[in-house]
C-alpha cells in the first residue's frame, strides 16, 4: 500500500480543533441608554454585571466620565468596555497635554470612532455611546456599532434591553407614532429624567439581564454629575 | 393485509433522522422554550413542604412574572415542574388524571410511590425528549415522601431536594441550614430562604414564591408566601391624547354600508 | 512519507513548519485544574480560602498544592483553573515584585496596583487568544482600604465584598450574599471563619472536585497570614436514613 496516499494523520484532530475554537468574547449583558437636549444630555445605564445566569457583581459600572465630561456608556463585553474607556481616556489626556486644552465631544466622538475600526479584525465587544455638549453648547449623544460606524443621535438605546427600550425612546422622545406632536422638540432635564428612570424600572421587569441599579449622568456646560437609583434584584 | 392505521394521537419521531443529520450539517434544530427554575421541597416534622419561584422565561426575556409551577396531582400530592414548561404541564396534568382513575378503581388514596413510578416509567419510555425535571412530594398511608424525577427517568429519594437552574443556590441553603425534626415554621422559612437564593442569584429565577405545605389528610397551597419584588411605581403616566394614534380615512369609494362604517374620524 | 518520524503539532517549530498542518493551534483546555477559592471582606480585612488539590481531570492528582499565593506584604492572591498556567503567573508576579524590591525606592505595590497588573496580563493574554486557562481573585488591604477584586481568562474584572471562583459562583455566593453583603464592617474574625467554613463544607458536600484539607489566607493592616492545612467537620448522619431511590 502506498503510505503516500493516505491521509496526514494530524489533519483530522487539527480540523477538530478549528471547530471548537475557543471564543474571546463575552457577553455580560446590561443596558445604557442616552437623551440628548437642547443643553444638556443624559445618559443612564443599569450596574448589574452577568455572566450566563450568574450575577458577576450587582455593582459593576458600565458608564465612564472621561477627563474632559463627555460620558462614554457601554454594554457587552465587560473587559472590553473597561479597557476601550481606558484607551480613550488615555487618549483624551494626551490631547490636553499636547493641545492645553480639552478635547472637544465631536472629536473625541471621532476618536471613539478610529479607536473601534482599529481593532476592526478583533472588534471591542462593545456597543457604546458618547455623550458631551458640542462647540454650540448642545447636548450631543453618539452611538457606534461594535466596529466603529457612528451617528449623531438624540435618543438611543444599547445592550439586553434594547430591543424594549428603543421603541419606547422612539415614541417618547422622538415623538415617532404621536400625530400631533413636534418630532423636532427636545425634552427637558425632567422629562428625559422621568423616562430614563421608567424605561429602565420597565425593562427590569422583563430582561433578565438588566436590574440592580441605576445610574444616571447628566452632562451639561457644568459639567457631569450622577444620580442614582436602585432596581430590582431578581 | 392492510397496514395498521397510524394512531391519531402521540408522539412521532420521524424526523429524528432528518433533524440528527441537519444538525450535523451545520442547521441547528430548532430548540423548545425552556425555563429558568428554582423549584425545591423538604421533609420536615409533620410532612413535606414544596417551595417554587413564580418566573418563567423565554430566552432573556421574563414571559410570565407570576406563573404557577407547584402542580396538582391527587389530593395529597402535589408536584414542582421545571424545565421544558409544557412538559411540565401537560406531564403532570396526565398523571393527575390517571391518579384520579387509579384511586377510583382501587377505592384508596394513591399513593407517592406509584405517582413516582409512573411519572418515571413515562419519562425513561421518552428517553428524555419530553424535558420535565419534577420535585414530587406527598403524604400517603406510609407516611410523608419526596422526591426528585429528572427527564430522562432517573429518581432521587431525599430528604431535601432542589431542581432547575436555581438548584444550586437553593441547595447551598439547605446543605447549611437542614436538620432532621424541623418544625412547620423553620421548614417554610428554610424553603422561602433557598427558594430566594434561586431568585436573587439565578437569573433564571425570580418574583414571588409559592409554597405548599403537606402534612397528614392536609394540604396548605400558599401562593405568593413572600413576595420580595414587587415593581417599582412609574414615575409619569403614559395615557395619551385621543386621536394621537394616526390611522387612514379610505378615500377610495368603498361599496355600500361598509363604507360608511369604515368612516372614523375623530 | 515515513509514517512512524510523523511530527506532533507541539513538536513543530516555528510557522513555516506549521504551515502545511493549517493553522496554528494552542491548547484550549485545562489539564491539571484547582476547583473554587472563596474570598470576603470583614471587619479587619480579607479573608480567603481554597482547598490543597489539584485534579487531573477527575483524578485527585496533587493533594498538597497550594492554590493561596502571598504576592507581597498587603495582597494574597486565590487561584483556581490550570495549574501550569498558575505557576506561569507566579513566576510573572514574583519578578514583578523582585523588580519592585530592587528599585529600593521606599514604595511598596499596592492590592490595587497588582490586581490590576493581573488584569492587564490577562486581558492581553485573551487578546491574543491565548488565555491563561485561571480564574484569580485578589485580596488585600490597600491604604487602609480593603480590596476585593476578581478577574479570569476573558479578562473579566469585577470588585465586590464577596467573591468565589468556579463552582463557588453557584454555591457560595449565595450564602456571602446573604451573610456578608452589606455588613461587612460588622464581622468579626471569629464570624469570618464561621462564614468561610460554613462556605466551603457546602462546597466540599456537593463539589465533586472539593477536597477535604484547605488552607484559609487573612490579610489585615498586620499583613497576610497563610494557614496550615486543615480539615472540617462533617455531617453524614441523615445519610443513614435514605435507602434507595424510589419503592
Amino acid at each position: 500500500m502506498d503510505l503516500a496516499m493516505q491521509a496526514r494523520p494530524m489533519e483530522a484532530p487539527i480540523e477538530a480543533h478549528n471547530h471548537n475554537r475557543w471564543s474571546p468574547y463575552v457577553d455580560n449583558g446590561g443596558t445604557t441608554l442616552a437623551i440628548a437636549g437642547a443643553d444638556y444630555v443624559l445618559v443612564a445605564s443599569d450596574t448589574r454585571q452577568s455572566d450566563g445566569y450568574l450575577i458577576n457583581s450587582r455593582y459593576s459600572p458600565k458608564a465612564f466620565v472621561l477627563s474632559n465630561n463627555a460620558v462614554l456608556g457601554t454594554s457587552g463585553c465587560s473587559a472590553d468596555s473597561k479597557r476601550l474607556y481606558e484607551v480613550l481616556e488615555q487618549r483624551a489626556q494626551l490631547y490636553q497635554h499636547r493641545h492645553d486644552r480639552q478635547i472637544s465631544t465631536p472629536a473625541l466622538a471621532q476618536l471613539l470612532s478610529n479607536t473601534m475600526y482599529s481593532r476592526r479584525m478583533l472588534p471591542y465587544y462593545v456597543f457604546p455611546v458618547l455623550a458631551g455638549i458640542d462647540a454650540k453648547g448642545a447636548g450631543a449623544a453618539y452611538s457606534y456599532d461594535a466596529v466603529g460606524n457612528m451617528q449623531r443621535v438624540t435618543g438611543v438605546c444599547f445592550g439586553s434591553a434594547s430591543a424594549l427600550i428603543q421603541p419606547f425612546l422612539d415614541n417618547q422622545v422622538r415623538f415617532k407614532n404621536q400625530r400631533d406632536a413636534d418630532p423636532n422638540r427636545l425634552l427637558t432635564r425632567e422629562e428625559a429624567f422621568k423616562i430614563a428612570v421608567d424605561a429602565f424600572t420597565s425593562a427590569t421587569e422583563r430582561d433578565i439581564y438588566t436590574g440592580d441599579y441605576l445610574e444616571i449622568f447628566i452632562v451639561d456646560a457644568a459639567g457631569a454629575h450622577k444620580e442614582m437609583r436602585e432596581l430590582k434584584h431578581d | 393485509m392492510a397496514p395498521p392505521a397510524e394512531p391519531s394521537t402521540g408522539f412521532k419521531f420521524d424526523n429524528v433522522k432528518r433533524n440528527q443529520l441537519l444538525g450535523d450539517k451545520g442547521y441547528g434544530q430548532p430548540t423548545a422554550t425552556k425555563t429558568g427554575t428554582t423549584i425545591v421541597g423538604i421533609i420536615y416534622k409533620d410532612g413535606v413542604i414544596l417551595g417554587a419561584d413564580t418566573r418563567a422565561t423565554a430566552g432573556p426575556i421574563v414571559a410570565d412574572k407570576n406563573c404557577e409551577k407547584i402542580h396538582y396531582l391527587a389530593p395529597n400530592m402535589y408536584c414542582c415542574g421545571a424545565g421544558t414548561a409544557a412538559d411540565t404541564e401537560f406531564t403532570t396534568k396526565m398523571f393527575s388524571s390517571q391518579l384520579a382513575l387509579h384511586s377510583l378503581s382501587t377505592g384508596r388514596e394513591a399513593r407517592v410511590v406509584t405517582a413516582m413510578t409512573m411519572l418515571k416509567q413515562f419519562l425513561f419510555k421518552y428517553q428524555g425528549h419530553i424535558g420535565a425535571a419534577l420535585v414530587l412530594g406527598g403524604y400517603d398511608v406510609t407516611g410523608p415522601h419526596l422526591f426528585t424525577i429528572h427527564p430522562h427517568g432517573s429518581t432521587d429519594k431525599l430528604p431535601f431536594v432542589t431542581m432547575g437552574s436555581g438548584s444550586l443556590a437553593a441547595m447551598s441553603v439547605f446543605e447549611s441550614r437542614w436538620h432532621e425534626g424541623l418544625s412547620r415554621e423553620d421548614g417554610l422559612e428554610l424553603v422561602k430562604d433557598a427558594i430566594e437564593a434561586g431568585i436573587f442569584n439565578d437569573l433564571g429565577s425570580g418574583s414571588n414564591v409559592d409554597a405548599c405545605v403537606i402534612t397528614k389528610g392536609n394540604v396548605e397551597y400558599i401562593r405568593g408566601f413572600s413576595r420580595p419584588n414587587e415593581r417599582a411605581v412609574k414615575e409619569q403616566s403614559y395615557r395619551f391624547a385621543q386621536g394621537t394614534t394616526e390611522f387612514i380615512v379610505p378615500t377610495a369609494t368603498a361599496q355600500g354600508e361598509e363604507a360608511a362604517a369604515m368612516d372614523v374620524s375623530a | 512519507m515515513d509514517p512512524v518520524s510523523l511530527e506532533l503539532p507541539h513538536t513543530l517549530r516555528g510557522p513555516q513548519a506549521t504551515a502545511g498542518y493549517g493553522p496554528t493551534t494552542r491548547t484550549t483546555q485545562p489539564i491539571v485544574t484547582g476547583t473554587s477559592v472563596v474570598a470576603f471582606k470583614y471587619k479587619d480585612g480579607i479573608m480567603m480560602a481554597a482547598d490543597c488539590l489539584a485534579s487531573y481531570g477527575s483524578l485527585a492528582r496533587f493533594r498538597n498544592e497550594n492554590r493561596l499565593m502571598k504576592v507581597n506584604e498587603t495582597t494574597v492572591l486565590g487561584v483556581s483553573g490550570d495549574m501550569g498556567d498558575f505557576q506561569h503567573m507566579k513566576h510573572k508576579l514574583e519578578d514583578v515584585m523582585t523588580h519592585e524590591y530592587d528599585m529600593d525606592d521606599g514604595q511598596a505595590l499596592g492590592t490595587k496596583s497588582v490586581y490590576k497588573c493581573l488584569s492587564n496580563i490577562m486581558y492581553g493574554r485573551r487578546t491574543n487568544i491565548n488565555p491563561l486557562w485561571n480564574s484569580f481573585i485578589v485580596g488585600g488591604v490597600d491604604g487602609g482600604e480593603r480590596v476585593l477584586g476578581y478577574v479570569d481568562l476573558y479578562g473579566t474584572t469585577y470588585m465586590a465584598d464577596s467573591l468565589a471562583t468556579g463552582f463557588g459562583k453557584h454555591l457560595a455566593v449565595p450564602i456571602l450574599r446573604r451573610r456578608v453583603e452589606g455588613r461587612a464592617d460588622e464581622i468579626t474574625e471569629e464570624e469570618a471563619v464561621a462564614i468561610m467554613d460554613d462556605c466551603m463544607r457546602v462546597l466540599l458536600y456537593r463539589d465533586c472536585r472539593a477536597f477535604n484539607k484547605l488552607r484559609r489566607a487573612k490579610v489585615t493592616a498586620q499583613g497576610v497570614e497563610i494557614s496550615e492545612p486543615y480539615s472540617l467537620a462533617t455531617n453524614w448522619s441523615y445519610a443513614e436514613s435514605i435507602v434507595g431511590y424510589g419503592v
